[in-house]
């Protein structure tokens, strides 16, 4: 049932070809590399290394928690400075920095069919800013008086107050310089991202033909770029309160019996620009995965994703919502209720486009060719933490439920599970998935069915116990519990199991990473398009592929990324660049 | 954030507008072959550098509407006190008008292809820029002599703030311009050098759009401006 359309005697590409930097050495070609590849292995191998500092921080705090009174060194300062660290390494320097700049670099030019990012000098250097960043904000554990423990958020007054670690020290400076060099950074390399998207692509690649994983970075970047501003001026208007005295944010304060210079500032200018980064930030994370997750569950479903329309205009509606939410974080900050109100709208409005794309996968997965693999596990174990962490969210969303509720741990387990659980899932699906083309092997099956279960249902143990005692009333942000009331044994007894889990969901990590190494040398040979996929990085002549990417010829693109199972084709998956057209149940060419 | 809001209602006004010619009503499923037949190359027939340039301006856009916002919502605030305006701005503001009127004329000649005019309009507008700049340093030391200090009063910390911001994207641009003009006396490609003039001039007028708006805001203007529209409205 094969008819080759005249697509066939298309005269080759009319994009014009990008000039590309050829380099000339080793360092050119490896380190100060402008290749879009390098430069997402760089930053992916820079946002691991920093987010396992980040996981020993949350052992040392559930330590902490789960057996108090047995580790001396955990003095209610450092806990502070834990807490502050780990939120901030993976809520930016991890979750941002891996989807935007690793999975953003590697595979934005290779799913639209480009040879390179449209700025590669450009992109170099957002690499380089990227890392003096998170070099900042590590000597900032080297520093007198040691990291900020201000919390992840910063609130001032007391984020600069000498009560608070690191608050006349050196810790919230050196924070803030590398927030501030770190948005400089990303500015650059969303740029690309942005503009790369928009003319990079290949001929044949409409917006309506791409893939969703790069409908959900694009949508992410044009979000990041317009909230970190946000955060750029909340971080350099802090800067000059605790470096140069002005009242931007601080009011009048007595500080250990002394009257501040400090006067008539307002913190709640800082909350308002904070959450106006802060709320976009979390669907600057979860709508890469989104996009991700549905290239994984079609490609392991064996079938075209379900409605793929509305998945992009729920990916873009989502990340316009998202913008005008920001003070359901303000809830307890004593603002007017009307205000409250309409933010209150507003949060539950988004739960439907979300809603609608986790039907669609549901329906993507129903009667399709359900593959078990390890990416797909992964992608399966994604849609079921979304919607549980997104449920609670429904709750806190209310201003009622969460005025009693704001300050427990009820909040904890809820943020954690749906930007921090959700996302990572996805990134270890996503790293399944597209290693075999980054290295050539297979990740090791049985050590990742190991690390997928022992995440997948640690995590679970970790969290659900801890919505049940934030309902409880058990308090956030305290190093301390035993004397209260509200810490009953058998509480205390779930805190140990909770940490206790923590500790082995984090030595699954262990097995993760050694998983990483050990394939690159001992891994199966995976062959150019290991999972029969259609979208054009499976296609490139060479795995891994090489600098231009796609050989000699740019691929042209003839159809959607989904034709999975086609009825009448050879094989049940069609790439996006082979010609003709397929079936009898669709229309003509 | 009523500033900001706005900003962003323009940028996804403006996002709209180019999705509605994305043909976002397609169903991809259906077509198979080359849609690239009906509508050629993909992506916009714009220079990828200006495009490039144009959103990083929404960035920039977006990082003084957030400034503007944050001054707004601090001078609500009872301890504000609007310090008087230099009258060096007026000329200040004279001198980046002059800077954009000649990256103008550079850009025209560009496009006409005659190289004196260009070299004329790029080494005029560097000329300018910087007396922009020195300009607004004396701004400054004029309000430090009188006892405007940086701590004194928010309003005098937002006035350094705002336009120390702004002064050095006025520097970051310099940079690109030195190149330009560089390349302008090193022969570089007639066609390259025409699309680095013209983003240089491109820069130029938005930093200049945003100055005029940053002056309306720290003389007052601004807030008298939206006093009367908060009035309409109500």
């Amino acid at each position: 049932m094969v008819d080759i359309t005249p697509a066939d005697a298309v005269p080759p590409a009319e994009v014009a070809e990008m000039e590309l930097y050829h380099p000339h050495s080793w360092w050119t070609k490896y380190v100060f590399s402008q290749d879009a590849k390098v430069i997402a292995i760089q930053y992916s191998a820079t946002a691991t290394a920093i987010g396992l500092v980040a996981l020993v921080l949350s052992w040392l705090m559930r330590l902490q928690l789960g057996f108090p009174g047995t580790f001396d060194f955990i003095t209610p300062e450092a806990y502070y400075q834990f807490i502050t660290m780990h939120g901030m390494i993976m809520v930016i320097y991890l979750l941002t920095a891996l989807f935007l700049g690793g999975f953003g670099n590697y595979l934005i030019p290779l799913m639209v069919g480009a040879r390179d990012m449209v700025f590669p000098y450009v992109n170099m250097l957002s690499y380089w800013i990227y890392l003096l960043a998170v070099l900042v904000l590590v000597s900032s554990f080297f520093a007198p008086g040691g990291p900020t423990g201000a919390g992840w958020t910063l609130y001032p007054p007391q984020a600069i107050m000498t009560g608070t670690p690191g608050g006349q020290d050196w810790g919230i400076m050196l924070m803030l310089i590398s927030l501030i060099l770190f948005i400089i950074g990303f500015t650059m390399g969303g740029l690309n991202y942005v503009v790369t998207v928009l003319q990079g692509r290949t001929r044949g690649m409409t917006l309506m033909r791409l893939p969703l994983t790069v409908w959900g970075i694009f949508t992410a970047t044009v979000m990041a770029l317009l909230a970190f501003p946000a955060l750029f001026v909340a971080c350099v208007m802090m800067l000059f309160d605790r470096a140069l005295g002005t009242s931007f944010f601080m009011p009048a304060i007595v500080e250990m019996g002394e009257q501040l210079q400090h006067g008539g500032g307002s913190p709640i200018l800082f909350q308002h620009l904070f959450w106006f980064f802060g709320h976009p930030e979390v669907y600057i994370v979860a709508l890469p995965a989104f996009g991700i997750v549905s290239d994984l569950i079609s490609t392991h479903a064996r079938k075209n994703i379900f409605g793929y329309r509305m998945m992009v205009w729920a990916i873009v509606g989502i990340g316009a919502l998202s913008f005008v939410v920001w003070a359901h974080h303000m809830y307890v900050s004593g603002m007017h209720p009307y205000f409250g109100f309409f933010f209150a709208t507003t949060t539950l409005i988004i739960a439907v486009p979300t809603a609608i794309k986790v039907y669609n996968w549901v329906l993507t997965l129903w009667r399709g060719d359900i593959h078990l693999t390890i990416p797909m596990l992964f992608a399966l174990a994604f849609i079921v933490t979304f919607v549980n962490g997104g449920l609670t969210g429904l709750f806190l969303g209310n201003v009622v439920v969460d005025v009693p509720l704001s300050d427990t741990m009820f909040v904890v387990a809820h943020f954690h599970m749906v930007m921090g659980v959700a996302p990572i899932l996805v990134i270890f699906g996503a790293i399944y998935h597209w290693y075999p083309k980054v290295t050539g092997r297979m990740l090791n099956e049985a050590m990742g069915q190991f690390h997928f279960w022992v995440t997948f249902l640690g995590a679970y143990l970790i969290f659900f116990p801890m919505h049940y005692i934030g309902l409880m009333g058990v308090p956030r942000r305290y190093n301390e519990l035993t004397d209260m009331t509200v810490m009953t044994e058998s509480a205390q007894h779930l805190n140990s199991f909770i940490s206790i889990m923590a500790l082995m969901v984090g030595f699954a990590q262990m097995v993760f990473l050694f998983n990483l190494i050990w394939s690159i040398r001992h891994g199966r040979e995976a062959g150019g398009n290991p999972w029969r996929a259609t979208t054009l990085e499976w296609q490139t002549p060479q795995t891994p592929p090489a600098h231009g990417n796609f050989g000699k010829e740019l691929p042209i693109v003839y159809r959607w990324a989904y034709d999975y199972s086609v009825p009448g084709a050879k094989e049940d998956f069609i790439p996006q660049n082979m010609p003709g057209s397929f079936g009898s149940s669709r229309g003509p060419a | 954030m009523s500033v900001i809001l706005v900003f962003l209602l323009v940028i996804v006004g403006f996002a709209g507008w180019w999705l509605s010619h994305q043909r976002l009503m397609a169903k991809p499923w259906l077509e198979q072959g080359l849609i690239g037949d009906i509508i050629g190359p993909e992506g916009s027939t714009l220079p990828t550098a200006k495009i490039g340039l144009g959103v990083f301006l929404a960035v920039v856009g977006c990082l003084f509407a957030l400034f503007t916002s944050a001054y707004f919502m601090r001078m609500a605030l009872s301890d504000w006190q609007a310090l008087p305006l230099p009258r060096v701005l007026w000329f200040n503001t004279g001198v980046l008008v002059l800077s954009s009127v000649a990256l103008q004329c550079a850009a025209v000649a560009a496009r006409r292809g005659q190289i004196d005019t260009v070299r004329l309009g790029l080494v005029t507008a560097g000329l300018t820029a910087l007396a922009f700049l020195i300009g607004q340093l004396v701004a400054w030391r004029e309000l430090t002599a009188d006892g405007y200090l940086l701590t004194a009063n928010p309003a005098n910390s937002f006035f350094y703030l705002i336009t120390g911001m702004h002064g050095l994207h006025i520097l970051g641009g310099l940079v690109g311009l030195s190149r330009t003009t560089a390349g302008a006396w090193d022969g570089a490609r007639p066609e390259r050098l025409r699309l680095s003039v013209e983003l240089c001039a491109m820069y130029w007028h938005f930093l200049l759009f945003v100055w005029l708006a940053i002056f309306a805001l720290l003389a007052g203007w601004a807030a008298t401006f939206i006093e009367i529209c908060r009035q309409l409205l109500t």
